[in-house]
């Protein structure tokens, strides 16, 4: 049995002389033992390879390997495996009468040979991937940048030319339990091992690098095993973002059992299908802060299948104590207004785009605040079960949020009033201002305006009364 | 009324730090779904001069806990937004909290993640402040910046906004390596309810400039070495998918006709995430995360498998839908059992690719194999991850799927136990 022992685990070139040698003598596989040196159990008494008595010249022959073999040879080496010595070997020995060998996958050690050079493919990957720098700073001159790295196989040195040609701009070093590559933006140099220590234990940008890694994951989506994946824990603990996982992790599911808690998305239950589901349901919904606020729900009241539904914007106070929409004075002047275009509220069906009473205090009193769009928005899911409840076949909205519960964009009254818009299911929707913009008014303003209300209203009027001969025949 | 948003605007930035901006407008830009770095030109600084590298390979620098890569410094300039688009969580009624940065922060904070190898470049978007073509200005400007002033070498996508004058996109190219232009949602009527202010002829304007310009810089540098390249990493776009009721095929067709259309590198697919402050124009159900991996699942198929758009309507079924249990591979060859088994010792290459559970890589393995051996069962195990889901498909010299192919539950068989699959997606 000849022992060859190899002095650098990953010197490419002194295996292959050695190899070359051993098949040109005609050793086979079995009659070979391959060693690292730091590897045999006791070092100096290994005797040296080169020692073997050569075979006798006359069975020397010319030693073949193809590029491919050399391809991955060369990589292969790098593994940490002490048994791909032997399997180097091996295929150099057949490649000599099977030429095509490797092009084989089928053959277990072309197969075994692939496995080895994917692994340190990729490893060698990771640690492009996973290597950060922190910059320490220098007396003179820009920081230089010095990096902890653990790798699984002895990748180093095929590794640092990624990294010249990458950084050769700044003074790096990378420091493994192996070795040490020092760069000083003109060579690249060799230093015996050094120890996680020895990098700073700070840099000011990774404290934004962490708060990014935080921000673009996003929670509602966790894949912790599509992460751990590509990300193995072994490489965790020199990845300063990973100590952050467990606590996203933990997070993200608080964040999922807090929405369970305080109900599902609407969606998820089907929508309310009597008056008293919608109403105890809105009165339960706390899906936007006006449904949290403490105020009671105010619903809508009317017949159904109206001729008409007639949508405001929100509650006013005197609607919150009484529980009926449109009762304040903004009421009262709609009221007014639809007696005198012959539109009988009590055939109408009259509700608002949001439910709740929004309001800021100053003092005793409760100031009326506007929705926000997205208060709207929300509400417009009970919107949407009350007319499907409801069935109006004709919508007046009121002001430019009850236009943006039906439409789900903000329309522009101005140039939309005057024509019935159709909804998606078909549904006309006249849009005019909300009764509270004429009392805000005063002068010539009010008295145009007043006159484009009663416009409106008349082009409703006269819908409705279209609509009702064609209804009712008389 | 333009200076008063300005004085808002300065507000945010003198009272908020850095870091937290950057968890503004990153968080602001994780719905992007694009993370790819690859498949630009070649570039490294051997030469001592400028910082970075690419390869053809982009890298991923770390994984997040949703699963996804993280290649580059995803952010968006500003989230603040003239525009009312409903997925977006960005929009101009959604109550997030907004903040901007210059572009010369945007340039440090890149080349200082860069330089501690965090990223493989930036990906630029942003929210439209005051016009289009001002915003496409302020994208520009980082880019050139990174390239001109640092000489930086690494990757840039800018996300490009399609209302800008075309001239500005032109130029966005100029510095970027990938450009990309959202068409958004799949079909025109989707875009006009969600999307009121963008428009699709609007959008598909743009990305032909892009591709002209892309076919144009390439005949240039066939001509000339020293011609300027334009993104050489092509263009790219994103689908939000759920928002709307299209189904999978529509989009697999509108997908489809947009690669041959604009010579796309890459369509994304977005699957709708209910946002913080959604609208309720939106369905509130979130699609299932499954979905938008069949639909890639089905873009593989037909970029690299030879599927076409009709063998995946096959396998979508008669609503239109990918099934979710299964794989589009597996759901084709289960409507199409009349051309199974197939002979992996006869079979052409196209024959193969249509097998379920055996990849491109282990195709080539097969013919590889084969050219030294006839091919047993045991023989193809060592080819492929599973030979299980591969049996009733295949005829080897010592297998032969008798009946297995004829059983009505076939797909019950194959199809993978049923497990609570997305916990908390």
């Amino acid at each position: 049995m000849i022992v060859a022992t190899l002095q650098e685990p990953d010197d490419f070139e002194a295996w292959r002389d050695e190899a070359r040698r051993l098949v040109s003598q005609g050793h086979a596989p079995h009659e070979v033992s391959w060693r690292d040196a730091a590897e045999s159990e006791d070092l100096f008494a290994a005797p040296p390879a080169h020692t073997f008595s050569p075979a006798p010249a006359t069975s020397a022959r010319t030693v073949r390997a193809n590029r491919a073999f050399l391809d991955q040879a060369h990589l292969a080496i790098l593994h940490r495996d002490g048994a791909r010595l032997d399997l180097l070997y091996r295929i150099l020995w057949r490649l000599q009468d099977e030429p095509r060998l490797l092009g084989d996958p089928a053959d277990p050690d072309a197969g075994a040979l692939h496995r080895l050079v994917r692994q340190v493919r990729r490893d060698i990957h990771k640690m492009r991937a996973f290597l950060r720098f922190r910059a320490m700073p220098e007396d003179t001159g820009p920081p230089r940048y010095l990096a902890w790295f653990e790798p699984d196989h002895r990748i180093e040195r095929a590794n640092a030319a990624f990294f010249r040609d990458r950084f050769a701009s700044q003074r790096w070093s990378i420091l493994t339990p192996r070795l040490t590559l020092h760069w000083d933006g003109k060579s690249l140099n060799e230093a015996p091992p050094a120890r996680r220590e020895d990098v700073p234990a700070h840099d000011a940008t990774e404290d934004l690098w962490l708060g990014y890694y935080r921000s673009i994951f996003n929670p509602a989506r966790l894949k912790v095993g599509a992460m751990v994946k590509e990300m193995p824990r072994r490489y965790w603990k020199n990845l300063p973002e990973a100590a952050q996982i467990p606590a996203l992790i933990a997070g993200a599911q608080q964040r999922e059992a807090a929405m369970i808690a305080t109900g599902a998305p609407p969606a998820d239950e089907p929508a309310p299908t009597t008056r008293e589901a919608l109403a105890d349901g809105i009165a339960q919904c706390r899906r936007c802060p006006i449904g949290c606020n403490g105020t009671a729900p105010v619903l809508g009241e009317g017949p159904l299948d109206p001729p008409l539904l007639i949508l405001g914007e929100q509650p006013g106070d005197t609607e919150e104590r009484t529980g009926r929409p449109f009762v304040g004075p903004a009421g009262e002047l709609l009221n007014a207004h639809l007696t005198r275009a012959g539109i009988a509220r009590a055939q109408a069906y009259v509700t608002n785009a949001v439910k709740h009473f929004k309001f800021e205090r100053q003092g005793r009193r409760l100031l009326h605040q506007n929705p926000t769009a997205n208060e709207i928005d929300h509400c417009r899911w009970w919107l949407e079960a009350e007319r499907a409840l409801v069935r109006p076949r004709a919508i007046l909205a009121l002001g430019a949020s009850a236009g943006r519960a039906l439409l789900g964009r903000t329309p522009s009254i101005g140039r939309e009033r005057g024509c019935p818009i159709p909804l998606p299911d078909g549904t006309p929707m006249w849009l005019t201002v909300h009764p509270s913009y004429l009392l805000r008014l005063n002068g010539a303003a009010s008295t145009r305006e007043t006159e484009r209300f009663k416009a409106d209203l008349a082009l409703v009027s006269a819908h409705l009364a279209r609509e009702n001969r064609l209804h009712t025949p008389a | 009324m333009q200076t008063a948003k300005e004085e808002h605007i300065k507000n945010d930035m003198s009272q908020l730090s850095v870091l937290e901006r950057l968890e503004i407008l990153a968080d602001a830009a994780k719905y992007d779904a694009s993370c790819a770095s690859s498949g630009t030109a070649k570039r490294d600084s051997r030469d001592g001069k400028g910082l970075g590298s690419t390869a053809g390979m982009g890298i991923c620098h770390a994984y997040a806990p949703d699963g996804r890569c993280i290649s580059l410094l995803k952010l968006l300039l500003t989230n603040h937004c003239i525009f009312d688009c409903h997925y977006c969580v960005n929009r101009k009624s959604s109550n997030v909290r907004r903040a901007r940065f210059t572009p010369r922060e945007v340039v440090d904070l890149t080349l200082s993640f860069y330089r501690r190898n965090y990223i493989e470049g930036l990906f630029l978007s942003s929210g439209i402040v005051r016009t289009a073509s001002h915003t496409m200005e302020q994208l520009i400007e980082v880019a050139r910046s990174l390239r001109e002033d640092h000489d930086f070498r690494g990757y840039i996508h800018l996300k490009t906004i399609p209302e800008a004058e075309a001239e500005l996109v032109e130029r966005a190219g100029r510095w970027a390596d990938r450009v990309s232009i959202n068409v958004e949602l799949p079909t025109e009527q989707g875009l006009a309810r969600l999307a009121p202010d963008k428009k699709t002829r609007q959008i598909e304007g743009a990305m032909g400039t892009v591709r002209d310009a892309i076919v144009a810089g390439k005949d240039a540098s066939a001509r000339y070495r020293s011609a300027p390249r334009f993104a050489p990493a092509g263009q790219s776009t994103q689908m939000v998918v759920g928002a709307d009721g299209t189904n999978d095929t529509q989009i697999v067709e509108r997908a489809s006709t947009l690669y041959r259309g604009f010579g796309l590198r890459r369509v994304y697919y977005s699957a709708f995430s209910p946002i913080p402050s959604s609208s309720a124009v939106l369905p509130l159900k979130r699609p299932p995360l499954l979905r938008e991996h069949r639909l890639y699942q089905s873009d593989w198929l037909i970029r690299f498998y030879g599927f076409s758009t009709s063998d995946v309507r096959r396998a979508a079924g008669p609503e239109g839908m990918l099934p979710l249990d299964i794989d589009p591979k597996l759901a084709w060859a289960l409507e199409s059992r009349e051309v199974f088994p197939v002979d992996l010792n006869r079979a052409p290459r196209e024959m193969l690719l249509r097998v379920p559970g055996l990849g491109t890589k282990a195709v080539d393995a097969i013919l590889a194999a084969r050219r030294h051996r006839t091919l047993r069962l045991e023989d193809v195990a060592r080819l492929t991850v599973s030979v299980r889901k591969l049996r009733p498909f295949v005829t080897t010299t010592d297998w032969r799927p008798v009946t297995l192919l004829d059983r009505a539950d076939l797909r019950a068989q194959l199809a993978p136990k049923p497990k609570q699959l997305e916990l908390f997606a």
